[in-house]
């Protein structure tokens, strides 16, 4: 289950795709729900989805974020530059850094009002109302554009790891499949 | 000041203030009024059916405006509103958003909206028809107000008071707005409650 400094743990690697999964859809139905017309059958579910998907995905994600944190992080490859793993590293940090922005802006949309955030009508996580004037606004415009950078900056990470498995031919992307054999 | 009292005797001038005031009475009857904005004796608000089967009720939060208004010539009476669009506030904040972004008034692009009177007509009984040109969404268009006046008076702390309500009805097509809300709601009924205070 724990990582190793040569290999990933199947809990990592299990943390690391669904939320990859996960992301990438509630991207896809936020971009599709936002030109829902009103007497769309989605119009009401498709947002009310989108978030509670994504209040799930943040205790998932900080859960996932306090494992790395009490984890080995298994040491970059010998075959990879320096620059590769500076820049393989701030791009990791920066995807979570994107993605706590993403979900605290989407938090403080729904919240603006003071109402709380229902998911799946099992709980309702609380509202706090403005912290700023037009919150609503502010915080729906950061919530779009942080989107599309991540999605653009998990796109360059999934780049990076197909150019270190066709090109380098080196087992970057493997160990993130739970391959076990050291090279 | 004490020299001219003498010179003139209080009584002269008593006789001189009553003239003058006499005077500059049909003056002070074409009275200035700004809308009490600060005390919040003041509304634009508006409804639109919902679906066909209810009313949605929501106001502008932030607008001041200023009129002028004579009961012995209403048709000699002005009023000028303005409206800030991003105030729209309908006790959702996602629906507020949707309603500021580009599916509705695009606030971004058309912060304020302005009416500004160009005739208004005395129909009796307190009632006044008031012509003018309402600027919303980067749209101008002349409409109606069907006005009533509520009341007019001193009011307890020196000042001088006179209230309005009016409504109209405006269809969301005719001002660019894209959403489709559905064949019941196509237009929006706008209530207003003015109340001036004279300047």
């Amino acid at each position: 289950m724990k990582n190793t400094t040569s290999h990933y743990g199947w809990l990592t690697i299990t943390l690391h795709w669904l939320s990859a999964i996960i992301i990438f859809s509630l991207f896809a139905l936020g971009f599709w729900m936002v030109d829902l017309t009103y007497y769309d059958a989605w119009y009401k579910e498709a947002p009310h989805l989108h978030k509670s998907i994504g209040i799930c995905l943040l205790f998932l994600m900080v859960f996932r974020f306090i494992w790395r944190k009490k984890q080995v992080q298994p040491e970059a490859l010998k075959t990879h530059s320096p620059i590769e793993r500076k820049a393989g590293h701030a791009v990791h940090i920066l995807l979570y850094v994107l993605f706590f922005l993403i979900a605290v802006s989407g938090y403080l949309i729904s919240t603006a009002d003071g109402r709380g955030i229902e998911v799946f009508q099992l709980f309702t996580v609380p509202g706090f109302g403005s912290f700023i004037d037009d919150q609503e606004d502010i915080a729906g415009v950061v919530h779009e554009y942080l989107a599309y950078s991540l999605i653009a900056l998990a796109l360059l990470h999934a780049l990076a790891a197909c150019k270190h498995h066709f090109i380098d031919k080196d087992i970057t992307l493997k160990r993130m499949l739970a391959w076990r054999k050291t090279n | 000041m004490k020299t001219l009292f003498k010179i003139l005797g209080r009584k002269k001038i008593l006789i001189a203030s009553t003239l003058m005031a006499t005077l500059l009475a049909p003056l002070a009857n074409a009275a200035n009024y700004v809308v009490d904005t600060k005390g919040a004796h003041a509304s634009v608000n508006f409804k639109i059916k919902h679906l066909g089967y209810s009313w949605l009720t929501g106001r502008f939060d932030r607008f001041d405006g200023k009129f002028s208004y004579d009961p012995a010539n209403v048709g000699a009476s002005k009023i000028e509103m303005n409206i800030d669009a991003s105030s729209i506030n309908t006790n959702h904040a996602e629906r507020n958003k949707h309603l500021k972004s580009g599916d509705f008034l695009e606030t971004n692009k058309f912060a304020n909206a302005k009416f500004v009177s160009t005739k208004i007509t005395d129909k009796g009984n307190g009632k006044l028809a008031i012509n003018g040109t309402l600027s919303l969404h980067g749209v101008n268009k002349d409409i109606v107000i069907d006005a009533q006046k509520v009341g007019e008076g001193k009011d307890p702390w020196g000042g001088y008071r006179v209230g309005f309500s009016g409504t109209t009805v405006l269809t969301l097509k005719d001002f660019g707005i894209k959403m489709d809300l559905g064949p019941a709601s196509a237009q929006v009924y706008m209530e207003l409650y003015v109340e001036g205070i004279r300047q």
